[in-house]
């Protein structure tokens, strides 16, 4: 299993050694020396429930926050400014300026990054049926957030991180997203996928990590191999895992 | 469309069983190129090496064999597509008399059902594609 061996595994696209991170206001760590090795050419779901620790560490990753201890390497090399363009990052929310037309976006994604595949980009705001003279602003939020991801996914990068892609679009859109994933599964790169709509997204993944409060990691494998072993979906497995008993006194009398 | 599954089997038994059914109703003919596995995981909305473990299940049953790097194809011998189809014929009544007798219905009831439901002779569910022909 390739995120608890002690030893270093050759082919990591992503190494965390030993991760603190604390806010101030908050009494408990929000990550407690977590630590994890991700493989190359693996679709990943890190899979918490609200509160975790998985959007920080995402962030710590892509060094939007600065962890209080520990190392981050991205294919070999130290966290830095330029390890940051090995990654291509959807954040959990749209960063992007409304007064932009799509069509300038796709201009500012190719002149920023080097990586960027227009001809790909351009195709799948296509097939999603998307205006590309439309304003930003005239957009509803999930159709931002299908442009947002299409913009991440025509990367050629070596780690792509979703943070929630899934839970702002319809039905509809989330099979063509996961599709998507799919579709651009490159044996070199590494998907790393929050969610918490475990039903959805399981089926794609080779790989998931479940994480409990303070970064802690409860359950994690191979999904086929874990599926096989328990008998129960990963969905059913996280209900188990993270279960909120509900005392009869919350409900007043 | 990605494929629905159910949340009690595993994944890529789900899938070998789906693609099985289609192999044995002949959408997918003797000596046939199955799709690769990017393109079928991608219709699927499955992990790759999910849908590689699924094929790697119907080659073991002789289902399907590869040619190196060409790609998979369906087998010609009419034997194992025969055996296959009849295990699957056997696992589907199987299931429907374990169903009816978990509601209190008894044999004679359930054949009763199973004449008054009529249509089911037209409905080829499964059959020997080598039989009829196939509709691929």
């Amino acid at each position: 299993m390739s995120f608890w061996t002690n030893e270093r595994i050759e082919d990591a696209v992503l190494i965390c050694e030993d991760l603190c991170k604390s806010y101030p206001g908050l009494n408990k760590p929000v990550l407690d020396r977590f630590c994890c090795q991700i493989p190359k050419g693996k679709i990943i779901g890190l899979l918490g429930p609200n509160g975790c620790g998985k959007s920080t560490l995402i962030k710590l990753i892509t060094g939007l926050l600065v962890a209080d201890r520990g190392e981050i390497y991205i294919d070999g090399k130290r966290r830095s400014e330029k390890t940051n363009a090995l990654i291509s990052y959807l954040p959990e929310r749209t960063y992007f300026n409304n007064w932009m037309r799509v069509e300038e976006l796709l201009t500012f994604f190719a002149e920023f990054y080097e990586d960027f595949d227009m001809a790909l980009a351009r195709k799948m705001l296509g097939e999603l049926q998307i205006d590309t003279n439309a304003k930003l602003k005239a957009l509803s939020k999930g159709t931002k957030e299908k442009v947002q991801l299409v913009l991440v996914m025509a990367r050629k990068a070596k780690l792509y991180l979703l943070d929630e892609p899934i839970a702002g679009v319809d039905p509809a859109a989330r099979d063509y997203i996961l599709q998507t994933i799919i579709g651009n599964y490159n044996p070199e790169a590494t998907v790393i996928i929050t969610t918490h709509l475990i039903y959805d997204i399981e089926p794609i993944l080779d790989e998931f990590l479940f994480m409990g409060f303070g970064g802690k990691v409860m359950l994690s494998g191979v999904a086929d191999e874990v599926r096989n072993e328990k008998g129960k979906s990963l969905d059913e497995l996280f209900r188990e895992c993270f279960r909120y008993t509900p005392s009869a006194d919350s409900f007043g009398r | 469309m990605p494929w629905k599954f159910n949340s009690h089997e595993a994944v890529f038994l789900q899938i070998a069983s789906r693609l099985r059914g289609e192999i044995l109703r002949g959408k997918y003919q003797p000596d046939q190129q199955i799709p690769p596995v990017r393109q079928l995981a991608f219709e699927a909305a499955v992990n790759p090496n999910t849908m590689q473990k699924a094929l790697t299940v119907l080659e073991e049953e002789g289902l399907l064999y590869s040619r190196g790097t060409v790609g998979r194809f369906v087998t010609t011998d009419r034997s194992v597509l025969a055996l296959c189809g009849e295990r699957v014929r056997r696992e589907a009544v199987h299931r429907l008399v374990e169903e009816a007798f978990e509601l209190g219905i008894t044999k004679e009831e359930l054949l009763r059902y199973i004449q008054e439901e009529g249509g089911v002779e037209d409905e080829k569910a499964a059959g020997d594609p080598a039989a009829d022909g196939g509709n691929a």
